[in-house]
């Protein structure tokens, strides 16, 4: 019985949500319970965005994270906000490129990807989100390529299939950091 | 592999109200239900259906009315100020006896409030929401799967009974994602031969009213209208029981404050208290039979909402005061954590029921 | 031989009118047209709140009694889930023009096939006399005892001429009922309002200038003479829109 609580969050436009959208499809995929709770507010762009994400082998009860397990924070102003929120044992990712300061909790697995910096190298400057996520898969265990793959098809759509070859490229860079 | 998709509560609405042979929508925009509009302007003109944004609630209200008397299935949804607005139609519609849908995803108020989730329009919607003395079937999901096995449920009992049927969400279960599966065995639609369809030339004509002169007939439909809801009461009731066959601490929560509370519930098991949980999922009529069932029992009764204590009264009503009933919330678009509710539950047991 | 027959689209139900207003006229007009169509097995009628609220009593289609000004929104929704049937309105000047202003101008603006009839008597009849968005600068109503004092209150709205601006209605046309003459021209305009929506071609609006001498305080033939010295100057008869006769005129 085991239950992962993820907080992705970064400024409207780093594709937060998508990225937890990704995340449940994955875990969909390995046949867990799933919940996807975005934040929103009255902008349409730019602000803060989060998503809060619930992998679960129960049933999702509340699907409100509030002391995520992994937080996965693409600016400095959502680490400031959710560091200490982080669940003792817990793990956070830190975009290194746009936050250039350590975590200070001593009792989280930190992870540093400088997913932008990657992404504008690597020529898909758009895709910072799934450099991260393709690290937190490889840090989780859960880098099964049929598997990612399916839950590319699933949050991509068919008008957009284009895209799928670029956020597997994404993920598979964040993969190997 | 699943092949469960994951939707947004407001979607899978939206979609499960097509799938209830639902063909006309009206609406006005208003955060956090604007995606059931989104939805239905992409998806009615596909099907041959009616999506009509109309110029205002009112409107749109009144559009649905129309609709109504026609016999079709119709539907509006809102968020708590846009339902105010409504208001005025749910009491017509209420008084011609006609069917719809109206989904209230509620937001925090008073006036313009804010717009994160609450849960404060549960007087509204459970004790009539206008003039006059009527109510509507209001149900609360607490999934994305509820809000559209409620939907299809709605639409149904709304024809059933010649009523109106609500969908009491909130910002939550609109903006979610969860797997769904939308695979349902849809009644035929009773018939209807009160709709004004066009006399043919083959019948008397048909008329669609609310006005009543005499007071004598007015009363009478009244009482006859009641007596169709103490059916619905007897027979539509529903509700969700966690944890309660030896629970002596009791939480009543319903939509986002219950799903919340089933986190607490087991974290206060794993602790050693017994603690349990009522879902109410229709909140008119409301489930008093479980709650009186366990003030025979319980030694409390803890009710979360996303209110000032709204539902509170009913679960006194239910309980009739034979064990204290205490009201654990936050209001303005803040949620109770499960860590809030795990103290209300603590303080309860310390205090063994009694204050 | 018989001269004058009761149309059959009308009930036997007895008016509650008062004697002299011209509701009953409009009435009988609305009756003979569905008749000559032969339209009653498909029309749905849709009565508003105001002196006509009890109508559905009064004709023998399929009938909706609305909220107060809501009339053209529930039109639109009856007509949007049986296109095929005929739908009108039937509201006055309060339940138009004031609490529905916002829903008529929109089922203007969309150019909603439905016929609307608008009983313009420039008063409150129902509630028993009071100031209407249509009464007249200096006109003494209950609620305006010392006459319509337009620095206070405002000026008439002219709902023709107003919705006349709008591209979306097909035919607009003032019309009343105060003599032979113009009650036979009222009939006209109240069939092409009826036929445009048999042919699809959208919103089509008679306003029937319309006497009320009871709480006007005048007698039933005083009355009939105001519209001619009072509302016509101020509202004048006439074609305000008829979209599909322009496109002719400019082939």
């Amino acid at each position: 019985m085991s239950t992962t609580q993820f907080l992705f969050a970064g400024f409207g436009g780093q594709g937060i949500l998508f990225a937890g959208k990704f995340a449940a499809y994955k875990g969909l995929m390995n046949e867990k319970h799933v919940s996807w709770l975005p934040s929103y507010g009255p902008e349409m762009r730019g602000g803060t965005a989060s998503c809060s994400v619930i992998i679960s082998d129960d049933p999702v009860g509340s699907p409100i994270v509030s002391k995520p397990d992994v937080l996965v924070a693409m600016n400095l102003p959502s680490l400031d906000r959710y560091e200490d929120a982080v669940a003792t044992g817990g793990t956070i990712f830190v975009d290194s490129t746009l936050i250039d300061r350590k975590v200070k909790r001593a009792d989280a697995a930190v992870y540093y990807v400088p997913a932008t910096r990657l992404a504008s190298d690597n020529g898909i400057p758009t895709l910072a989100n799934m450099i991260l996520m393709g690290n937190i898969l490889k840090v989780m265990n859960d880098f099964d390529e049929d598997g990612v793959n399916a839950a590319l098809k699933k949050v991509i759509s068919a008008k957009h299939a284009d895209m799928l070859e670029v956020n597997l490229k994404a993920l598979k860079i964040g993969a190997e950091y | 592999m699943s092949d469960k998709v994951l939707m947004k509560g407001n979607e899978a609405l939206a979609e499960a109200a097509i799938i209830a042979s639902c063909r006309h929508y009206f609406g006005y925009p208003i955060t956090p239900q604007t995606e059931v509009a989104a939805y239905m302007a992409k998806r009615m003109p596909k099907i041959g259906g009616t999506f009509l944004q109309a110029e205002s609630e009112i409107a749109a209200i009144n559009m649905v009315y129309g609709v109504s008397s026609t016999g079709h299935r119709v539907m509006t949804s809102s968020s708590s100020p846009g339902i105010s607005l409504k208001g005025e139609g749910l009491s017509y519609m209420a008084g011609a006896d006609l069917p719809a849908l109206v989904v209230n995803v509620q937001r925090g108020g008073p006036g313009l409030g804010g717009i994160q989730p609450s849960q404060s329009d549960y007087f509204q919607a459970t004790k009539g929401g206008a003039h006059g003395d009527f109510h509507m079937i209001v149900m609360a999901p607490a999934s994305v799967q509820e809000m559209a096995d409620l939907t299809v449920k709605g639409f149904e009992l709304a024809d059933k009974y010649r009523m109106t049927a609500m969908i009491l969400a909130d910002g939550t279960m609109g903006q979610m994602m969860e797997p769904v599966s939308l695979e349902y065995d849809i009644k035929p639609m009773p018939e209807k031969p009160w709709a004004t369809t066009g006399t043919k030339m083959q019948r008397g004509h048909n008329i669609i009213n609310s006005l009543s002169l005499v007071p004598e007939e007015l009363e009478r439909l009244n009482f006859e209208r009641y007596k169709k809801y103490e059916q619905i009461e007897e027979n539509e009731t529903l509700y969700e029981e966690y944890m309660m066959d030896d629970a002596e601490i009791c939480i009543a929560a319903f939509g986002i404050a219950a799903r919340v509370s089933k986190n607490a519930v087991n974290e206060a098991r794993r602790q050693g208290i017994k603690a349990g949980l009522i879902r109410p999922i229709t909140l008119w009529p409301f489930p008093s039979a479980p709650f009186k069932k366990a003030s025979e029992r319980v030694k409390s009764f803890i009710s979360v909402e996303l209110s000032m204590g709204q539902m509170i009264e009913d679960v006194r009503l239910a309980t009739e005061c034979r064990v204290p009933v205490t009201l654990c919330n936050r209001v303005g678009g803040m949620i109770p954590s499960p860590e809030m509710v795990l103290e209300a539950i603590k303080e309860a047991a310390k205090n063994g029921g009694a204050r | 031989m018989v001269v004058f027959e009761k149309p059959y689209a009308l009930t036997d139900v007895p008016m509650h009118y008062c004697p002299g207003c011209t509701h009953g006229i409009v009435h009988r007009l609305v009756a003979e047209v569905i008749d000559e169509l032969g339209i009653e097995g498909r029309t749905v009628g849709i009565a508003p709140v105001g002196c006509s609220v009890m109508a559905y009593n009064y004709f023998n289609c399929d009938m909706i009694e609305a909220a107060h000004g809501r009339a053209p929104a529930v039109a639109t929704g009856v007509k949007r889930a049986e296109p095929e049937n005929i739908v009108f309105t039937y509201q006055g000047d309060g339940d138009l023009a004031s609490i529905g202003t916002a829903e008529t101008v929109h089922a203007a603006a969309r150019n909603e096939n439905i016929t609307i009839i608008f009983i313009n008597n420039a008063i409150y009849g129902m509630t028993g006399g009071q100031m209407a968005p249509t009464s007249l600068p200096g006109q003494i109503t209950q609620t305006s005892p010392y006459g319509r004092d337009v620095t206070q209150c405002g000026f008439p709205v002219k709902v023709c001429e107003m919705l006349s601006e709008l591209d979306g209605p097909e035919y607009l046309e003032r019309v009343a009922v105060n003599n032979v003459k113009n009650v036979k021209n009222a009939k006209k305009a109240i069939k092409k309002a009826f036929q445009n929506q048999l042919d699809g071609k959208g919103f089509s609006l008679v306003e029937v200038l319309s006497s009320c001498p009871t709480n006007w305080g005048l007698t039933p033939q005083n009355a009939l003479k105001w519209i001619d010295e009072k509302m016509i100057p101020y509202y004048p008869l006439g074609v305000y829109k008829d979209r599909s006769a322009a496109k002719e005129d400019t082939k």
